[in-house]
């Protein structure tokens, strides 16, 4: 753990050395999720709810997996941009290092102008919380950021599986934005307003529903069943297999080293 | 120290085709074919050696690197490495060695080389003392002491190389894997990097295994050389087995005071002559270099002489053409 | 002109290789187009109120940004072309007797004609199976199909004129990144892709019927799900015109002004 914030500081460092375009990307960062933010306001002007839940509910799921989304781009870039590592070649080095492949991947990339997104995050979620009346308590706040963590670790599961793949091929790595950024859309809503398949894959299979749709059932009172409120613990579980699957991956590296 | 028995790998590649009929054709119907890039490999390395890996492009050379860095398993066949197969233990395995591929940085690129050292002496977490000791010595031998500073990406390709070389080496490798070290270096940068690696080699005992198409990197630096080509092992020996083999010839050139007398040697060929200077070649299979001398010395007064041997790069590409690699 | 047929073929060629990619590409955007029309779906169930557009069009129009995505994408970049600004080999280039605007011009073209290709007629096929209401359907009228397919040509031109400026001003930034940043961020915001521009305010409407973007995604797509009249279509073309013939030209102007500047300095 010592050495991944050696990795943190060492990159963060190089960033710093291209000011002007960390400037310009993180800005970018913020105003591309905005409009879309910007987007859904505008759509509640003409309709009143989605799925009955009202603008300040559904910026509250909207804010809680993008908060989660940016967090996990910036701290698991290098899995998520993990092609192009294969491509370099500079796998072998991770390889020829006396450290888990998991921490050296990690470690290997991040993405700091995410600060953008997070911190339209943010602004959404006071946005949310100031207009929605919620009594506050400690595990209400726990819950809060639990959801957040599930959210981080489901995408980082993602990611790991993405990369997987690009050990077998670096064509088409793209349908895992269908689970990425197509999960991150999917979850800006509550799960209710979709079909019925979609809304089960993504409990149970990807279970971004545990992340903030679940949870905020119960948050915003919309069901009494407090064992709601622990369902982002399930979704951080969601790591392990994909831990398993790199580790395969991995292991058929070694064995065709493309 | 290093053992390798009957080693060998096979790649699966995917045709490759021109034309927009035949790229529709592998869209639907991709063909296969096999590529041994290893073949029955063994060999046997010592602590200490210094090992030329040669042979050209495509060999099997870079395969063979990477399963003894562990980075690829064999189809078949052990390795060895100091008692550990480098692909069932890589993290025990890798503490023992350091790699550095010519051609990519194993350094970050935009922080001074100084913060790589550092980031490194954590990664296969080095002792303060060992760190410091390491780090004075290789600033010192590798004269880094002025570039510690500066970012990687301004280092000239030298420089880069002489800080790659240094970085593979913080943490005591007992063996050091270097691909194609000097490749696109400046005259005076190869020197560097070879003296270096010698000094290494004689005071630290580092065994050394290096890949390389400049042979006088061969010739300053390894008493022994494996050759290797489609994936076999063509020959394994010292350089001068490998000239004494295949360099059955030699040149003099000899300078003496002004004469005509007749010159006509058996096992010998003069190749050029004037009044005062003659270039013979000579047969080593039927006479020897000082028999050659003694005979001149008894008809000239002679003032100079120089042999010379076939060079090594000529002796590589026959070597290449006999085995039509 | 056959330097530009080959470079144009050869790119198609190239493109054509990525058939995963292009699998990749189909599922992704069909998953996409599916769950923004659930999302509209479900908005439209809350209002029963009639609204500038109906639920129906607008499955049509989603389908159709999906299917052609890669003809109205603006972040869609060409490194090759980047590279060749940035490293300063733009020089060999200029050694060539080919006027760069074309050729660079007739390479993006090709770009994302041989992507589109790839993946519209599967997605459109496949979503022409679904049921109801999600099914894609041919327009009524053949005029509609001739409307459409001349102003998604039109459009086309329209993105690849305004990539052009984004080539073209990195001449002077030396970074894809603003523009590009830029451009994609407020072009597809106001040609309609995050949200449908019927469905817009009134000003943010008007706003966007002064600037160009509608006119390459939003203006083909209404017309094919009917949303827009032929009368009306009619006049957009001449609109379109305008863009291309305004933008081609300040495009080809300041690529000029911008080598001019090249050459002077010797970079």
């Amino acid at each position: 753990m010592k050495i991944y914030f050696k990795y943190l500081k060492i990159l963060l460092k190089s960033q710093m050395e291209y000011r002007t375009s960390f400037i310009l990307l993180s800005t970018g960062q913020f105003f591309v999720p905005f409009l879309i933010f910007i987007s859904i306001f505008l759509l509640f002007q003409r309709f009143p709810n989605i799925g009955g839940w009202s603008l300040y509910e559904v910026a509250l799921c909207y804010s809680i997996i993008h908060i989660a989304f940016s967090l996990s781009e910036c701290f698991a870039r290098g899995f998520d941009s993990f092609s192009s590592t294969v491509i370099k070649g500079d796998f072998d080095r991770i390889l020829v290092r006396p450290l888990s492949t998991i921490i050296q991947v990690l470690g290997s990339k991040f993405e700091f102008t995410r600060v953008g997104r997070f911190t339209q995050s943010v602004i959404v979620l006071i946005f949310s919380l100031s207009n929605l009346s919620i009594t506050w308590e400690i595990y209400k706040i726990m819950t809060l950021i639990l959801m957040v963590i599930s959210g981080v670790f489901i995408f980082v599961g993602i990611y790991m599986i993405g990369a997987t793949l690009s050990f077998w091929t670096i064509e088409g790595l793209e349908v895992i934005n269908i689970f990425t950024d197509g999960g991150r859309e999917i979850s800006q809503y509550p799960l209710n307003i979709y079909q019925d398949w979609i809304k089960k894959f993504f409990t149970y299979v990807i279970p971004f529903g545990t992340v903030n749709y679940l949870p905020l059932m119960y948050l915003l009172d919309k069901t009494n069943r407090s064992i709601f409120m622990l369902a982002p613990l399930l979704g951080i579980l969601f790591i392990i297999p994909c831990i398993f699957i790199w580790n395969f991956g991995v292991k058929h590296y070694k064995s065709t080293g493309s | 120290m290093i053992e390798v028995t009957h080693l060998s790998k096979n790649f699966k590649v995917i045709k490759k085709v021109k034309g927009l009929r035949s790229s529709l054709r592998t869209f639907v119907n991709p063909q296969f074919s096999n590529i041994k890039a290893l073949d029955d490999v063994s060999f046997k390395i010592n602590e200490g050696e210094i090992v030329g890996y040669i042979g050209p492009n495509g060999a099997g050379k870079s395969t063979t690197i990477k399963i003894m860095s562990g980075i690829l398993v064999p189809d078949s066949g052990s390795c060895q490495i100091m008692g550990v197969t480098p692909w069932k233990n890589r993290i025990e395995h890798v503490k023992n060695i350091g790699v550095v591929f010519g051609q990519r940085t194993q350094l970050w690129w935009d922080v001074p080389v100084i913060d790589s050292f550092y980031l490194l002496k954590d990664i296969y977490k080095i002792t303060n003392r060992d760190f410091k000791h390491n780090l004075d010595l290789l600033t010192t031998t590798l004269d880094l002491s002025q570039i510690l500073t500066t970012p990687v990406r301004q280092l000239s390709l030298g420089q880069r190389m002489r800080c790659e070389i240094g970085a593979s080496l913080l943490h005591n490798p007992k063996i050091l894997f270097l691909d194609e070290p000097t490749i696109g270096l400046d005259a005076v940068s190869k020197l560097a990097v070879r003296n270096f690696i010698k000094t290494i080699n004689k005071e630290k005992k580092v065994t050394v295994i290096l890949t390389t198409h400049d042979m006088n990197d061969i010739e300053a630096l390894s008493n022994r050389i494996i050759l290797v080509g489609k994936g076999k092992i063509l020959m394994d020996g010292s350089l001068t087995e490998l000239k004494n083999k295949f360099s059955t010839e030699k040149i003099i050139t000899i300078d003496y005071t002004e004469s005509n007398e007749v010159i006509n040697i058996t096992g010998s060929k003069i190749l050029t002559r004037t009044k005062e200077r003659i270039s013979l070649s000579i047969d080593l299979n039927k006479i020897k270099v000082s028999e050659v001398i003694n005979l001149i010395s008894q008809k000239f007064e002679i003032k100079d002489i120089s042999v010379e041997n076939r060079p090594i790069d000529e002796i590589i590409i026959d070597l290449y053409k006999e085995y039509q690699v | 002109m056959k330097a530009y047929y080959s470079l144009f073929k050869m790119t198609l060629i190239k493109g054509l290789q990525y058939r995963i990619s292009a699998l990749a590409g189909v599922s992704t955007q069909f998953f996409f187009g599916f769950m923004f029309i659930m999302v509209y779906q479900a908005f439209y169930l809350s209002n029963p109120a009639t609204q500038p557009i109906s639920l129906r069009e607008l499955i049509l129009i989603v389908w159709l940004q999906q299917a052609f995505l890669v003809f109205i994408m603006l972040w869609f970049r060409d490194s090759e072309i980047i590279n060749l600004i940035t490293t300063g080999n733009i020089a060999y280039e200029l050694c060539r007797p080919t006027d760069i605007y074309n050729f660079w011009f007739a390479k993006l073209i090709a770009q994302r004609l041989s992507r589109a290709i790839l993946r519209c007629f599967p997605i459109l096929l496949i979503a022409a199976l679904l049921p109801f209401p999600y099914k894609f359907t041919l327009p009524d009228h053949l005029t509609t199909i001739i409307l459409f397919f001349l102003t998604l040509i039109l459009g086309l031109i329209i993105i690849v004129s305004i990539s052009m400026l984004i080539y073209i001003s990195m001449f002077y930034t030396m970074s894809p990144t603003g523009s590009l940043l830029m451009f994609s961020v407020l072009g597809e915001f106001f040609a309609g892709l995050t949200i449908p521009i019927p469905l817009m305010p009134d000003f943010l409407r008007n706003l966007t019927y002064m600037l160009p973007f509608r006119y390459a995604a939003d203006l083909p797509f209404r017309i094919y799900a009917g949303n827009i009249k032929h009368d009306e279509a009619i006049i957009s073309i001449g609109i379109q015109l305008f863009w291309i013939l305004l933008l081609l030209t300040v495009g080809k102007l300041w690529l000029k002004k911008a080598l001019n500047r090249i050459v002077i300095q010797g970079g």
